[in-house]
């Protein structure tokens, strides 16, 4: 028990801030050795040899108005390809693993960081979630990885408690039923089996989901544990 | 039912020596003192939680010169007739029970090294911890044409209350086949789906009262929050009444001329009937004054607690911090202040204190049991808070799903305003 309480102490002050994608100065100098000159991106970029990159995180492969994609690009885009931190990482290290036949001539750049930070910089120049709060992420979520140890802990109610916080903007602690269900009283594993079943996108509610999803298996045993001995 | 707000009167300040004021809560004095400026989502929420889960040991004040609250949140709502304008108002009951002190009075003046707010009373209030939580004000001259002097004849209705109310009655008794006009505000601005909310609610009461009524939005930006989906549902409910102009095609220079309600798009002259001027925004006075506000005219915050960057002892938050990726909203407040509260306990009580954790949710109604939603989490980095993961809700979807996200959002208005008035 002691020992288990000292690993959630490193736990909660160690994992606590999520990372940035990586150097955007960095990755500015990359941009401008490897990619300029093909590319444009900023206010006034237009379509060059390649499309404009402006505006690039959200947006579908293959959609930016008047540039001729190669057929093999365009038939990603309608298929369904997004460009997101991921889906750019692995463009960039192979893009000839993602798109066939495109027709960016780049051989790839296979060092993680260096993807990190052209990533980072490439990320300044779409949209901010401040004024769009759909858009694209801006940093890398922290997951901290947990020991047998830490996942065995009992619930904490007292961190339980505090994590309510934000579950009682919507489930109202009364345990009152108006447009979104009550989660008071729940036996606890119930609740962490739900609770999971968001988390791996098996129950469909996206609030949910996004609310789980953040959620460490110590968190959720807290939030059980309170929520079950709720007054 | 307001416990006694006094600490220090003007002739005991006066008195005090130097040395007391350099270190106020070593001596004599039993409870560290919070004080709390202003009493919308943001510091009602703070100030209850400081109390509640104190448990009385530190000493909470909410400087507030209404009585009642009225929610910016949910106010379209009113505006298109699925809310009485009284489901909006909140008072501070709760807060009392929860053991804050309600100082009725505004916040004059913040005294950073001597830790004092001076308030509107004349009186001054001592703290161990500020909290300033003051919304949005005005940027002067961001609309030419406009000051706040013609928030009678062009009303802003940006912050609730009587401005929400006149709007309502000027767009009902608007001549048939006439203008509305929305000019919308630059980012960053309080609520980013607002203005295009509020549209869609105005467009659902004038296609039974007005139908041949036309809407006008002049916009600054080339892009904003569930655009495709305003979109959609502007051509599925109030087909040809909608008409948006992005920068590109004159929305961005707009002057207004209150005298003749007329519009200048592009030097274009043209008249219009009713215009809802919502202009670019900055942090509530009472910052600036604090002199916590960049050249922005937002203020810098740490994404791990929400202090002020230039004084620690200073937590501000809501629609005045400049935080990073979390949009203006109730909802950012709330989840803001709760964090705020957990370390000033944690400092002042030596209560635990957790990670950070931020979240985000934005519901809109397009029409009637047409609601929409996006959303984000958000996790601290040390420049900023940041978005992690977000979600939108999706064009095409079933009605059945819209009307959900709708009863959703009613549940959601129940459950915030209880977590934030008690």
């Amino acid at each position: 028990m002691i020992r288990a309480a000292l690993v959630l102490g490193m736990m909660l002050t160690g994992a606590a801030t999520a990372g940035p994608i990586g150097d955007a100065d960095r990755g500015a100098a990359l941009f401008q050795r490897q990619c300029s000159a093909c590319h444009q991106i900023g206010p006034e970029a237009i379509n060059r040899v390649g499309p404009r990159l402006t505006g690039l995180f959200g947006r579908r492969a293959g959609s930016v108005e008047g540039f001729d994609y190669s057929k093999s690009m365009a038939r990603m885009g309608s298929d369904g390809l997004v460009w997101t931190m991921q889906t750019l990482d692995a463009y960039i290290e192979n893009p000839k693993v993602l798109v066939s036949a495109t027709r960016m001539r780049f051989r790839g750049l296979q060092d993680e960081q260096a993807r990190s930070d052209l990533i980072a910089f490439l990320r300044e120049w779409s949209d901010r979630p401040r004024d769009i709060p759909e858009a694209e992420p801006t940093a890398r979520r922290s997951t901290p990885q947990l020991s047998p140890e830490v996942l065995a802990i009992r619930g904490d109610p007292e961190f339980g408690a505090y994590l309510s916080s934000e579950c009682s903007t919507c489930h109202q602690r009364d345990g009152s039923d108006q447009g979104i269900p009550s989660i008071t009283h729940w036996p606890p594993e119930d609740f962490v089996l739900a609770m999971h079943a968001y988390r791996q996108k098996l129950r469909p509610h996206p609030v949910m989901q996004m609310m789980a999803g953040r959620l460490t298996e110590e968190e959720i045993a807290a939030l059980a544990a309170y929520y079950a001995g709720i007054d | 039912m307001t416990g006694p707000v006094l600490r220090v009167t003007r002739r005991t300040f006066i008195g005090t020596t130097a040395a007391a004021l350099a270190a106020p809560a070593v001596f004599g004095q039993t409870k560290p003192r919070v004080v709390v400026i202003g009493g919308g989502p943001g510091g009602a929420t703070c100030a209850r939680y400081l109390a509640k889960d104190s448990g009385g040991a530190l000493d909470v004040t909410l400087v507030e010169p209404n009585a009642r609250y009225t929610t910016c949140f949910f106010s379209n709502l009113y505006l298109g007739g699925f809310r009485d304008f009284d489901s909006l108002v909140h008072g501070y009951d709760g807060l009392a029970a929860a053991g804050v002190t309600i100082a009725a009075t505004t916040a004059e003046g913040v005294d950073r090294d001597t830790r004092r707010v001076t308030l509107g009373s004349g009186d001054v209030l001592e703290y161990d911890r500020l909290v300033i939580s003051p919304g949005i004000d005005f940027r002067d001259g961001s609309v030419p044409g406009w000051s706040l002097a013609n928030a009678e004849v062009m009303p802003h209705a940006w912050k609730a209350g009587p401005q929400t109310k006149l709007l309502k009655s000027m767009v009902e008794s608007m001549r048939q086949g006439g203008t509305f006009c929305m000019v919308a505000p630059p980012n960053p601005y309080r609520c980013p789906p607002g203005p295009y909310e509020r549209v869609s609610m105005i467009a659902h009461l004038l296609t039974q009262t007005n139908p041949t009524a036309r809407i006008l939005i002049l916009d600054p930006k080339d892009k904003y929050s569930k655009q495709a989906l305003f979109e959609e549902g502007w051509q599925t409910h109030y087909p040809g009444m909608i008409e948006w102009l992005g920068p590109d095609m004159g929305g961005g220079a707009v002057e207004v001329r209150p005298a003749t309600m007329e519009v200048v798009i592009d030097g274009e002259a043209e008249k219009v009937d009713v215009c809802n001027v919502i202009p670019a925004q900055i942090a509530g006075r009472i910052a600036e004054i604090a002199g916590l506000c960049d050249e922005t005219g937002w203020v810098p915050v740490d994404p791990l607690s929400m202090a002020s960057r230039v004084d620690a002892g200073v937590f501000v938050v809501g629609d005045a911090s400049a935080q990073g990726d979390m949009p203006k909203s109730a909802f950012s407040a709330n989840s803001q202040a709760k964090v705020a509260a957990m370390k000033i306990r944690g400092e002042l009580t030596g209560s635990r204190v957790f990670p950070a954790k931020y979240t985000n949710t934005c519901w809109s109604l397009i029409a009637p049991k047409d609601g929409v939603k996006v959303g984000a989490s958000y996790e601290p980095t040390p420049e900023k808070i940041a978005s992690v993961e977000s979600f939108i809700s999706q064009p095409g979807e079933p009605a059945e799903l819209r009307r959900a996200t709708y009863e959703e959002s009613l549940g959601w208005y129940q459950g915030i305003t209880a977590d934030i008035f008690g």
